[in-house]
Parts: C-alpha cells; structure tokens; sequence
C-alpha cells in the first residue's frame, strides 16, 4: 500500500505512515484550522493498513503541543490500532515527551490506561 | 491653519486607556475579529515575549494552551451578529495581563442567550469538581463526546482547569433580550 507523508506546519503535525519501511511517526505540534478534515486521511490510511496490517506496529508520537480538539482525533487513531491488535497483531505505542513537559507524560499515561495498547512514555 | 481632527473627549480617552493599561498590569489587548491566523499571531507575541523575558517552559506552555483555547472558542462559537448587538462574526476581546505571580488571560464576546445556561452550567460543574473528577470528566468526555460541526470536542474548559489549576472565573453581562457578554479568565500561576 502506498505511504502517508504530510509535511509538519506550524499548526499541523509531520505525519509518517509507511508500511514497507515500516515506519509509523506523527511529530511536531497539532492544532489545525480544522481538525476532522485534517486527520481525515490519517484515518483513512489507518483503516486501510488495518485489513492487511504487519505483525508488528509501533508508531512514534512525538509531539511538542497538542489542543483539545486533536486529542479527540488522537484517541480515534489509538482506538483503530487497538482493533488491529485485538485481531491479533502487535501494536506498541512509543510516546516521547519533553524534559520539562510533566503534562505531556501525563497525557500519554492518561491514553494508555483509555486504550489497551502498550504506551512505552519516553523521555 | 490645521482642522484639529481630534477632541478633547478623544484625547482623554487615549490617556486614560494608557493608564488603564498600566494599572491592570496589561500586557496585550486586542478587539475584533479573531480567527485562525490571528490567533497564531498573538500566540507567537506571547510565546515571544515570555521566551525573552526566559519565563518558565511550563509555564510559557500553559499560558499558551489556555490562548489556543480560548481563542478557538472564539473563532469558533462567538455569535454572529447582527445591527442590535452592534458586534461582528467571531468578534470578541483578548487581555493578557502579568504581574510577579500569575498570568491573567481574559476573553470576551457576545453568546446567543440560549447558550448562556449551557456555558454557565458546564464551567459550574468544572469548577465543583476536584483533579481526579476532573480527569475522569476529560476522559469521559474525550471517548463518548464527539466532535462537534464546528470542531470542538467541548473539552476547552476542562483541559484549562486541568492545566492551571485553577478555579475558571466567568461572567455573563446582558447586552440585550436575546445576546449577553461572556467573560471569561484563566488564571496560570508563574511559581
């Protein structure tokens, strides 16, 4: 299947979802004009990898700021990869948080315990 | 000879404005319409300002989270209007005040009076609730709550009092039978 390349703005995050690499990244810092719209193709991609996934997957989340409104967005991507590990498959989560960023580990401990997926929070 | 342009009553208003100013310790205010790209204006001021002035990381991340916010909120929600209220689409206020122990950030704009008892009781309830109700609210909220057709996911208050800490302070001033003023300031403390 074809990769998922968006390029980090000032307002959106640096999407990587490439299959055959594999390599699985969202980065940067996300509070788009408009969230659904912009996470649409994420989405979409996922629910796609989803019907033939690796048996393997471990997507990297290292974001500097997130709004309110992408956390919803967030949510729904972690809620897809726990389907896909429910169908049997491996999926870990790698979130990175800044040294003076306690709120942003705090955040990723809070979605670990909202999704059965492992979240590995990193320094 | 030159037209004087301008009156006394003017000239006083200029002065007392600037004295305002510096009696609420206000560090940046603006009135109008607020969207997207403005925000990330002010944001950058913001973030400016604080970075040279070598404020704290968290702090600086707080202050702002609470903008992004509460600036969406307006860009989002404030009401458009109409030849009574005398204001515009997504029109409202922004003040950031500082002093030595806290950041003050204020919003203002006008609400259709329908929506004033659902603002009203939601950031009564968030201010009832301890950090553990909070972050349960948050939780709940973000699973079954879904996005609404203006993008909000009707978390912005909760994650603010979450992050600050702090009691959300709010009024509602009537403007007229159908639309009021709604005022709202977060507090980030600095220590």
């Amino acid at each position: 299947m074809n990769a998922l390349y968006m390029e980090g703005t000032d307002d959106s995050p640096k999407i990587i979802l490439d299959r055959d690499k594999p390599l699985f990244e969202i980065s940067g810092k996300s509070l788009p004009e408009d969230v659904s719209s912009f996470f649409t193709p994420v989405l979409e991609w996922i629910e796609n990898y989803q019907k033939d996934p690796l048996p393997e997957t471990k997507l990297d989340i290292r974001l500097s700021y997130f709004n309110t409104a992408s956390s919803k967005l967030l949510l729904d991507i972690f809620m897809l990869l726990e389907e896909i590990k429910e169908d049997g498959n491996q999926v870990e989560i790698n979130w990175y948080y800044p040294h003076y960023d306690e709120e942003m580990k705090e955040a990723g401990i809070e979605y670990s315990e909202m999704v059965e997926l492992t979240f590995n929070i990193i320094l | 000879m030159t037209a004087k342009k301008i009156n006394k009553g003017f000239l006083e208003f200029v002065y007392d404005f600037y004295k305002g100013i510096r009696t609420h310790e206000i560090t940046l205010a603006y009135e109008g319409e607020m969207n997207h790209k403005l925000m990330k204006v002010f944001t950058d001021i913001a973030l400016g300002r604080m970075s040279e002035e070598e404020e704290k990381r968290q702090v600086q991340k707080r202050v702002y989270h609470v903008m992004i916010e509460c600036l969406q909120n307006i860009s989002k929600h404030a009401f458009h209007t109409n030849e009574e209220t005398h204001s515009d689409l997504n029109h409202g206020i922004l003040i950031i005040s500082k002093n030595p122990h806290n950041y003050l950030i204020t919003t203002g704009n006008i609400v259709e009076i329908d929506r004033t008892e659902y603002l009203n009781d939601l950031l009564e309830k968030v201010n009832s609730l301890n950090k553990a109700e909070l972050d349960e609210l948050y939780k709940s909220q973000l699973k079954e709550g879904r996005l609404s057709e203006k993008g909000g996911a009707g978390l912005g208050f909760i994650d603010i009092k979450r992050k600050t800490r702090q009691n959300l302070e709010f009024h509602f001033l009537p403007v007229s039978k159908s639309h009021s003023f709604f005022l709202f300031t977060s507090c980030i403390i600095r220590n």
